[in-house]
């Protein structure tokens, strides 16, 4: 590689130096060793994928609203990244362990995760909305990388018990620089661990372009750690779910890891809070937007002659549904009482934090005859002591 | 009773984990075919196999990052590092991952991870061999922080952390590895004194004199000395660094009136600051002195040869009980 394959942020100039079976524009290109993995994948099936990416889209467009309403503290969107994660999810078995980083949405709409567990993280009632071991997804990851060695060590476990259960991480461009991120691979790599790093090169650390990351192809680091590594369309939901069957079924014979990159594009910003104006391109949009993982399928099955006008309303309407319940359950979360702070802390008792609960709540008792919506809280029966757990 | 180091009564304790729950796995560096640099999990690899007693690559984030991985699927992993100077790289996943998936999840997620660390100095060994950390972890919610000090203790309270639901910070006083004494191996759990709390070791009515890990037996040695001064110390091994076993220590300095602690760490910030300042909000109208620090100095430690005059030994303990008793003392005349 030379300074000139890069242009002026670093960005590798070749983003489609990757493996595709659906073209932006609909085409489907064969593919001898992917496509018997997705032979099962009928017009009906491409539906539902098609479906998934929709629900998914429109949960995400609702909830950032639902941020500019300041009804959330703060939202992730995931737009752009539909096929990388419903392309990946939906290859998963149920007894397959997820270990997420903030944006993976979709793979939460994937297990099942209500939408108050999952919007209560981001309306700042709780750290997770929901009981990993429910969903088979691990507590969102917030820390860049750390996830990877979770998933690693689960996967290590699960290999020791004779299962052949696998592990999945996800994190982005970003977090392959991270010390966690090259430690799983080393671990895994050695172990043998029937994990899969799905790694979604969605371009932009926040402003950190990719290129800033890597100099190769992030799917090249996996040769040094001994492990294949495949670059897919992450666009491309068929690509992305061949590729992750691929991967899963060497890990559940005992092959080991594979590293997937994923190439796909955060068509929105970091974070709500984040103005991706001020480091990126109309043009480097527009781009992308021609490469949407949705219109691609549609564009495939419209080929196929399947009547996506008829499709396009019922998913719509779906879509209608899930957004509105993603409104309605914002009622159905509740600020905590104010004594849960301490719970869970620890595990078992702790002459520590007993003592500082039983202090704080001596303090909100103070309050007790106060109208203000701490004498309620204060007076609530069982939030002093230990007795809250 | 069998009599043992407190290296081997740690490795009969970790044999006895293993045997007990074959959820119970060991990882660390050199600790499978090496039996560990200090040999304290020698034989254990040839006795449980190397999915029991694994060795990993060189990579303290990765032991603490995968551990974390397979306390999500039900294991009880125990995980050496090899030196106390160690630890940082796997820092993040400690205090950021291990500390907090308990409360971040709820209760859902536990973390029974034990993390064993051979610290302090004493042992004239290169440098980042020899530090005391354990104030970054005592300072840290959702982990207990122990320290044993003797054969006893060891073999009881290494069963004891990798039994708790909660992630535990073990630190084992690397100078005292060596030393001997009785461990009654057919001991049950049930009839343990619990990890949290702490153990007087010597009775007294002038002084209390609190420590942990490898300077209990100084301090014991500083409270012969000085009652042949007559002063009479009383020492408590607090054992457990986080959460204190405060009602032991509160019922001894109500009745000496005076507090002495001693630690290898630094004096900033470390387990002496919060003790002292602990002590001193929960009984101070029983104080007859401000409780007095004897600990490392606030300095990276130093080369070997200069080790002796970081490390808090006998006749520093005994000038700080000086300074508690206001008898002459190295302070005498500077204090403010």
């Amino acid at each position: 590689m030379t300074p000139s394959d890069r242009d002026a942020t670093g960005l590798l100039t070749k983003p489609d130096d990757f493996l595709q079976l659906v073209s932006p524009t609909g085409e489907r290109h064969a593919n001898a060793e992917f496509d018997p993995w997705i032979a099962d994948i009928d017009l009906g099936a491409l539906g539902r994928l098609y479906r998934d990416m929709a629900i998914v889209r429109r949960i995400d467009a609702e909830a950032t609203a639902l941020q500019r309403q300041g009804e959330l503290g703060l939202w992730p969107p995931l737009a752009g990244q539909e096929a990388a994660q419903i392309g990946s999810g939906r290859a998963l078995r149920d007894d397959d362990f997820i270990f997420s980083s903030y944006r993976e949405h979709a793979l939460a709409w994937c297990r099942g995760v209500e939408p108050a567990e999952l919007l209560s993280v981001w309306r700042g009632t709780t750290a997770s909305g929901w009981n990993p071991f429910e969903h088979g997804m691990a507590v969102p990851q917030i820390i860049i990388g750390a996830q990877a060695l979770h998933a690693t060590g689960y996967a290590m476990g699960a290999a020791w018990e004779g299962s052949d259960a696998a592990a999945i991480a996800y994190f982005g461009d970003g977090a392959t620089s991270e010390g966690d991120v090259n430690e799983a691979l080393v671990f895994a790599a050695s172990f043998d661990a029937p994990v899969v790093f799905f790694c979604q090169n969605n371009h932009w650390a926040i402003s950190e372009p990719v290129g800033l990351q890597s100099k190769q192809h992030l799917a090249r680091r996996a040769d040094g750690f001994g492990m294949p590594g495949v670059r897919v369309d992450g666009n491309d939901v068929l690509a992305v779910l061949a590729a992750t069957r691929i991967a899963l079924d060497r890990a559940r014979r005992g092959d080991g890891p594979t590293f997937i990159e994923a190439v796909t594009y955060r068509m929105g910003p970091h974070t709500t809070a984040d103005d991706p104006k001020r480091y990126r391109t109309d043009d480097e949009l527009d781009e992308w937007r021609a490469r949407d993982p949705l219109s691609r399928v549609l564009a495939l099955l419209e080929a196929s002659g399947v009547d996506i006008a008829g499709l396009e309303r019922e998913v719509g309407a779906e879509a209608d549904r899930a957004a509105a319940e993603l409104r309605a359950a914002l009622t159905t979360i509740t600020e905590p009482e104010p004594m849960t702070v301490f719970d869970h802390v620890y595990a078992e008792p702790n002459s520590h934090i007993e003592r500082q609960r039983d202090h704080y709540s001596r303090y909100l008792a103070m309050f007790a005859d106060a109208p203000a919506e701490r004498s309620a809280d204060a007076a609530a029966p069982g939030t002093t002591g230990g007795g809250a757990r | 009773m069998t009599t043992l180091t407190l290296a081997k009564a740690l490795n009969a304790g970790l044999r006895r984990a293993l045997d007990d729950d074959d959820k119970v796995v060991l990882m660390g560096e050199d600790i499978g075919t090496l039996g560990g640099v200090f040999r304290v999990t020698d034989g254990l690899k040839a006795e449980f196999g190397a999915k029991r007693v694994v060795d990993t690559p060189l990579s303290e984030a990765g032991i603490v990052g995968t551990a974390v991985g397979l306390a999500y699927r039900g294991f009880r992993p125990v995980i050496e590092i090899q030196f106390d100077g160690f630890i940082y790289p796997g820092f993040d996943q400690i205090v950021a991952q291990v500390a907090k998936l308990h409360y971040r999840s709820r209760g859902n997620v536990r973390m029974p991870i034990t993390i064993r660390v051979p610290f302090g100095g004493g042992i004239g060994a290169a440098e980042h061999h020899s530090e005391s950390p354990e104030a970054y972890f005592a300072h840290t919610a959702g982990l207990r922080v122990v320290a044993c000090s003797n054969p006893a203790d060891a073999y009881v309270m290494i069963r004891q952390a990798i039994a708790s639901d909660d992630p535990v910070l073990f630190f084992e006083p690397k100078r005292r590895y060596h030393v001997k004494g009785e461990v009654d191996e057919t001991a049950s759990l049930a009839d343990a004194r619990p990890m949290g709390v702490a153990t007087t070791v010597a009775t007294g009515s002038d002084v209390t004199l609190v420590t942990y890990g490898p300077l209990v037996q100084t301090a014991r040695d500083a409270a012969v000395a000085a009652a042949e001064d007559g002063v009479s110390i009383e020492v408590i091994d607090l054992r457990s660094l986080a959460p204190v076993d405060y009602a032991t220590v509160e019922a001894s300095v109500r009745r000496t009136g005076r507090l002495v602690i001693t630690h290898e760490a630094g004096q900033q910030g470390g387990v002496g600051a919060e003790l002292a300042a602990s002590i001193t909000e929960r009984c101070f109208e029983f104080l007859e002195a401000a409780p007095v620090r004897v600990t490392g100095h606030d300095i990276p430690y130093p080369p070997a040869k200069l080790e002796r005059h970081h490390l808090p030994d006998l006749d520093r303990i005994l000038d700080g009980v000086d300074r508690v008793l206001r008898r002459p003392n190295s302070l005498s005349g500077v204090e403010a």
